[in-house]
């Protein structure tokens, strides 16, 4: 930043006024080209002070475009801001605040903005009209993927987002108060100094980065003194009230039901890189009791040939530029409007020096005192008159205007229009409330707002100052009342009267040239005619057609114009032709804000397991299993592959002995008298009769039948059960449990509580198990004393209290010992030591994949919501004799039906040919379709013990085809393997290791 | 959308899980409930069909990231106005016996 005595003038500043420091100047790039600004701009205005009309080229056909507003509804003001990772797309300059170093980016134009070889899309014209989309490139079809779409893709368009990952911190709060006010207004401030004078929490949320609204853009008396003098005093006052909070650059992009509110705060957009420790955005949830809304009103263009060439700018927008930055946005200028307002920006002209060449009235009979008023800025005032076209391409050169009694072509650089205001009600729509259409005023009002939300000032309709200020007032106060706070009604400011009246033009004589409705998406009235001549009549449908309002602006200023050139067109008025409504966000909020910190690393938490150093010590790789991270295998010096490590793991456990951590298994305790009756329905066997000290597969099913779950329970007391469920399904079948107490059957007497992170939990397993558990265990671990499918508590080194369960996965003899998890990593090493000598080692989910695959075990590639217990061979575990969850559904004649693919083991004939899980079970010689489909391959291991490639599926009559052939065949890896169809066991099916 | 929980006040409704309708009710003759006969029906409807008004419905919701308490929410399912919230068991053992609602109907 450099301060200098005496900045260079730029071309288009005026040479006093504004709300910029104009002491100190600022550097900023757009396309490459340095320009200065100072504190207090927007990239707009600077790029405007520069002389910089050119900004953009159009969505479809690439014309070239410049400023037409000067706050957040700007459709054609799009550029790329900031460079490489921060390179932010489609932000619109009017509202980048100006920092020193900003780099802006022009978009969707090749090779340059000056020169754009696709505004030959203009030629093209008559293919890309509305509907072009589903009309002009249907045929060949085969050309749409490789020619039409990319074609277009190339040609239309905004800007790039960043390639790489986005450097900056974003975050999420939360809010309360007792009145949300959005809007810092006029309006907005009156109505938080009313509510803030009672007492109430308030929230003032302005999206600018000062407060004022319109104040800062037009000359206006508040109480006798410059309308900003009043605002800074209101400013203060809220600054100083303890239960204030005003959040400056925040957007309240949308309402949500029960009072809340979303919010993106643009905490550090306004410099190039946010501090240390700061966010770029923060999003915030505002909860209020009340809401006051006091949006202010967003001006309509008019739709006449050439209204988007660079130079034509809504009035609003050319006095905002004048009066609070300090810019010509032209040296001659033609106002073209139906109303009053756009007097105050012909006298801002005026007053800055800028002559105003002529002012158009679209009204047959405007008042008197305007035509005076403008006369007296020496300007020609021409009633009952229109631009019918405007010449030049990148800047103005001059316009036609025409009267009934003549025409004209006059030479100006700009145009300021203003097709009269809409109320900025979006708000108010966003949980269905429906704008109606109000004659008189000639705008949709807010229908009825959401409760609790009421609405002041412009965004209600009512657009002078003295509304503002009156309506902002008494509505602030009764939202504070109705929070719960008393105060006393005051005066309202004074203000002096103004006129907001008004006409409607919704479309000005047809002339040669395109005549935009939709600046961004390059609709014009020509297309609003071609829908509603092709039949769209519901206006819902001539959107939907023409992508009128479906850019990034949402319609802001071509909504409510395409309603009443419709209505125009049916010959109806404006309600019986619709209204146009919205929906959240007001404006685009980034993904990043929208993620907060939720990416990466903490995109949710990291769950490692009690004994994750000791895993990581003994060479673990880990993977998400569920919410937890856990061991895949234990690489060894020397192993150079993960299967070398997996088969190494297999080995010691059927050879020796080895640990496996299963801790992330859910673990819910259950107790209570009624414990024991609770299993028998949630299960399908019964476990009522498991005797106390005993473990008990069981198998769960959802209400429809289908198998929901699975796992080992132990009964540990006459009362007192321990349920293991899948890792994957834990939390799930707590809420299960959590369901049929409170809700299915709150008469029973029992309690579940989850215990899954409170127990370290370890399989041990390899015929020489026992041994290793007798050296840490201090009870009896015999055969005798702890037979297959015991369960009981035991006495680890240091006394702890642990718990014993003779139990197998791998089908070995096995046991899982848990711990408190305080000392399950004491646990893990204790083990380790004590098996030393007999060749203890770690092995991790592939290993234990493996063996349960030879075992025939299901797990999550069978267990996948669509098979029953039938299908899994699992039919003689299902009573017969009560009732459980499931038990009904599951006896409907589809899911008995014996075609169902039913749980098969298959063998590679060729054992160096892979198998993989996804593989889809044909016959031989049958041509791979969904009619000779027959299931699939849901698990594949290598297998030491079967010499090969092994696996189970799920296959139509499969179970009856033991012995066949067939082929799996996997299309993703290209292969076709024939594999022979087996039990679903391939390892010790008597099941005498497990007994030993 | 804000739920005011009868066990620990009005929270956020991403403290709680979203079940569905509250006005069906599990039938407890499963013994009898073989396809093609009635009572199999009844599960059927049980299990599969819903009424979805447009207005006020009584919904099941968990307050799944709080006291995991399940609640009975009485709600308009068109403006999303919160009538009532209920403690689901409570509820539940409020509810007449099946076998007096069967002598009933």
């Amino acid at each position: 930043m450099t301060r200098s005595e005496t900045p260079s003038p730029l071309p288009f500043r005026l040479p006093a006024g504004g709300l910029i420091d104009r002491s100190t100047e600022i550097r900023f790039s757009f396309d490459g080209r340095s320009y200065a600004g100072h504190p207090g701009d927007t990239l707009a205005s600077a790029l405007l002070a520069n002389g910089v009309r050119l900004v953009g080229r159009s969505f479809k056909y690439h014309r070239p475009r410049g400023l037409l507003s000067a706050g957040p509804e700007e459709p054609n003001g799009l550029v790329e801001l900031r460079a490489g990772a921060r390179r932010e797309p489609n932000t619109r300059a009017t509202v980048a605040e100006l920092y020193d170093g900003l780099e802006a980016t022009s978009q969707n134009r090749w090779p340059s903005l000056r020169f754009d070889l696709m505004s030959l899309n203009q030629l093209a014209a008559p293919i890309l009209s509305a509907g072009f989309y589903y009309k002009t490139f249907m045929w060949p079809a085969a050309l749409w993927e490789k020619l039409y779409e990319p074609m277009i893709r190339r040609a239309a368009g905004l800007g790039r987002a960043a390639e790489a990952p986005d450097p900056d911190r974003y975050e999420k709060a939360t809010a309360h108060c007792d009145v949300l006010v959005v809007g810092g207004g006029p309006a907005g401030l009156a109505a938080a100094l009313a509510a803030a004078r009672t007492g109430a929490r308030v929230i003032l949320a302005d999206e600018d980065f000062r407060l004022g609204g319109r104040l800062l853009a037009e000359a206006q008396t508040i109480d006798g003194r410059p309308a900003l003098e009043w605002a800074a005093l209101a400013e203060a006052e809220l600054e100083a009230a303890p239960e204030v909070r005003i959040f400056r650059r925040t957007t309240v992009f949308g309402a949500y039901d029960h009072g809340a509110y979303g919010a993106v705060e643009r905490v550090n957009d306004h410099v190039a890189t946010p501090p240390a420790y700061e966010p770029r955005q923060r999003l915030w949830r505002f909860v209020a009791e009340r809401c006051v809304l006091a949006a202010g009103a967003i001006e309509r263009p008019l739709v006449f040939p050439g209204n988007d060439r660079p130079g034509v700018m809504l009035a609003g927008a050319v006095r905002t530029y004048a009066h609070r930055y300090g810019v010509a946005a032209g040296r001659e200028a033609v106002v073209f409007s139906t109303g009053d307002d756009a007097l105050r920006t012909a006298r801002e002209l005026a007053a800055g020096g800028v002559t105003v060449a002529a002012w158009v009235d679209a009204r047959r009979e405007p008042p008197d005192a305007l035509r005076e008023a403008v006369q007296e800025l020496g300007a020609p005032f021409y009633p009952d008159g229109a631009i019918t076209a405007v010449h030049g391409r990148t800047s103005i050169q001059a316009v036609d205007i025409r009267t009934p009694l003549f025409q004209t072509t006059l030479e100006c650089d700009l145009v300021a229009m203003s097709g009269g205001w809409s109320p900025t009600l979006h708000l108010t729509s966003h949980l269905g409330g429906r704008p109606v259409w109000d004659e008189a005023l000639g705008a949709y009002r807010p229908g009825a707002p959401p409760p609790g939300m009421s609405v002041a000032g412009a965004a209600a309709g009512g657009m002078t100052l003295r509304e503002c200020l009156a309506t902002g007032g008494r509505l602030g106060l009764e939202a504070a009342r109705a929070a719960g706070f008393e105060g006393t009604d005051a005066p309202p400011p004074v203000a002096w009267p103004e006129s907001a009246a008004a006409a409607t033009l919704w479309r000005g004589p047809t002339g040669k040239g395109k005549a935009f409705v939709d600046f961004q998406n390059d609709v014009t009235d020509a297309d609003l005619e071609l829908a509603e001549r092709e039949g769209y009549r519901s206006v819902e449908h001539a959107k939907r057609y023409t992508t009128l309002g479906m850019a990034t602006d949402q319609g802001k200023t071509s909504g409510v114009n395409a309603v009443g050139i419709l209505a125009g067109l049916r010959g109806q008025g404006m309600a019986e032709t619709g209204t146009t409504t919205f929906r959240p966000p007001y404006t685009p909020v980034s993904f990043g804000a929208m993620g907060g910190h939720h990416r990466g690393k903490e995109f949710r938490p990291t769950r490692r397991t009690a004994a994750h150093a000791w895993a990581a010590e003994q060479g673990a790789s880990f993977v998400e299993s569920g919410v937890w991270l856990r061991a895949e295998w234990f690489t060894r010096p020397g192993e150079t592959d993960w299967m070398q490590s997996c088969a190494r793991e297999v080995a010691t456990v059927r050879g020796a002995v080895g640990i496996c951590d299963v801790s992330t298994l859910g673990k819910i305790d259950i107790q209570g008298p009624d414990a024991a009756a609770l299993l028998d329905r949630l299960y399908t066997g019964t476990f009522s009769t498991l005797p106390v000290g005993r473990a008990r597969y069981g198998l769960m099913l959802r209400e429809d039948g289908f198998v929901f779950d699975d796992g080992t329970t132990a009964r540990l007391g006459a009362e007192h059960y321990l349920m293991t469920t899948t890792t994957a399904n834990a939390g799930k079948v707590m809420q299960h449990i959590e369901f049929a107490l409170q809700w299915l059957w709150p008469e029973l007497d029992a309690q579940a509580v989850s215990v899954t992170e409170q127990w370290a939990q370890f399989a041990v397993a390899g015929p020489r198990s026992r041994e290793l558990l007798a050296r840490v265990v201090a009870e009896d671990v015999s055969n005798e004393a702890v037979p297959f499918m015991a369960a009981l508590p035991v006495t680890l080194p240091g006394g702890v209290r642990g718990r014993l369960f003779r139990i197998s996965f791998s089908g070995e003899l096995a046991y899982e010992i848990g711990a408190p998890s305080s000392y399950g990593e004491a646990l893990a090493r204790a083990l380790m030591e004590a098996g030393r000598d007999l060749g203890v080692a770690p092995y991790g989910l592939e290993a234990l994949n493996v063996m349960r695959i030879e075992k025939g075990h299901v797990a999550g590639g069978e267990l996948n919501g669509q098979t029953t217990a039938r299908d899994l061979g699992l039919q003689k575990m299902v009573s017969t004799k009560k009732d459980f969850i499931g038990r009904v559904m599951a006896q409907r004649p589809a899911l008995v039906a014996p075609d169902r693919p039913a749980l098969v083991g298959w063998k590679s004939a060729d054992p160096s040919v892979r198998v993989s899980a996804g593989a889809h079970f044909l016959d031989v010689g049958a041509a791979a379709s969904m009619e000779n489909d027959l299931g699939y391959v849901t698990a594949a291991a290598w297998s030491a013990h079967a010499g090969g490639w092994i696996g189970l599926g799920l296959m139509k009559h499969g179970p009856e085809r033991i012995g066949e052939t067939v082929r799996a065949w996997d299309a993703v890896r290209g292969r076709d393997t024939p594999v022979t169809l087996c039990a679903p066991c391939f390892y010790d099916p008597q099941g005498e290791r497990l007994r030993g | 959308m804000r739920i005011t929980c009868p066990h620990c006040g009005e929270r956020g409704n991403e403290e709680f899980a979203y079940l569905g309708d509250a006005t069906v009710r599990r039938p407890d003759d499963a013994g009898a409930a073989r396809p093609g006969a009635p009572e199999f029906e009844r599960w059927m409807d049980y299990v599969y069909l819903r009424d979805n008004p447009a207005g006020r419905h009584r919904e099941l919701w968990q307050h799944v990231h709080g006291c995991r308490a399940w609640l009975v929410v009485t709600r308009d399912i068109s403006t999303h106005a919160i009538f009532s919230v209920e403690d689901a068991r409570a509820a539940a053992l409020a509810r007449p016996s099946l076998v007096a609602r069967d002598a009933a109907s």
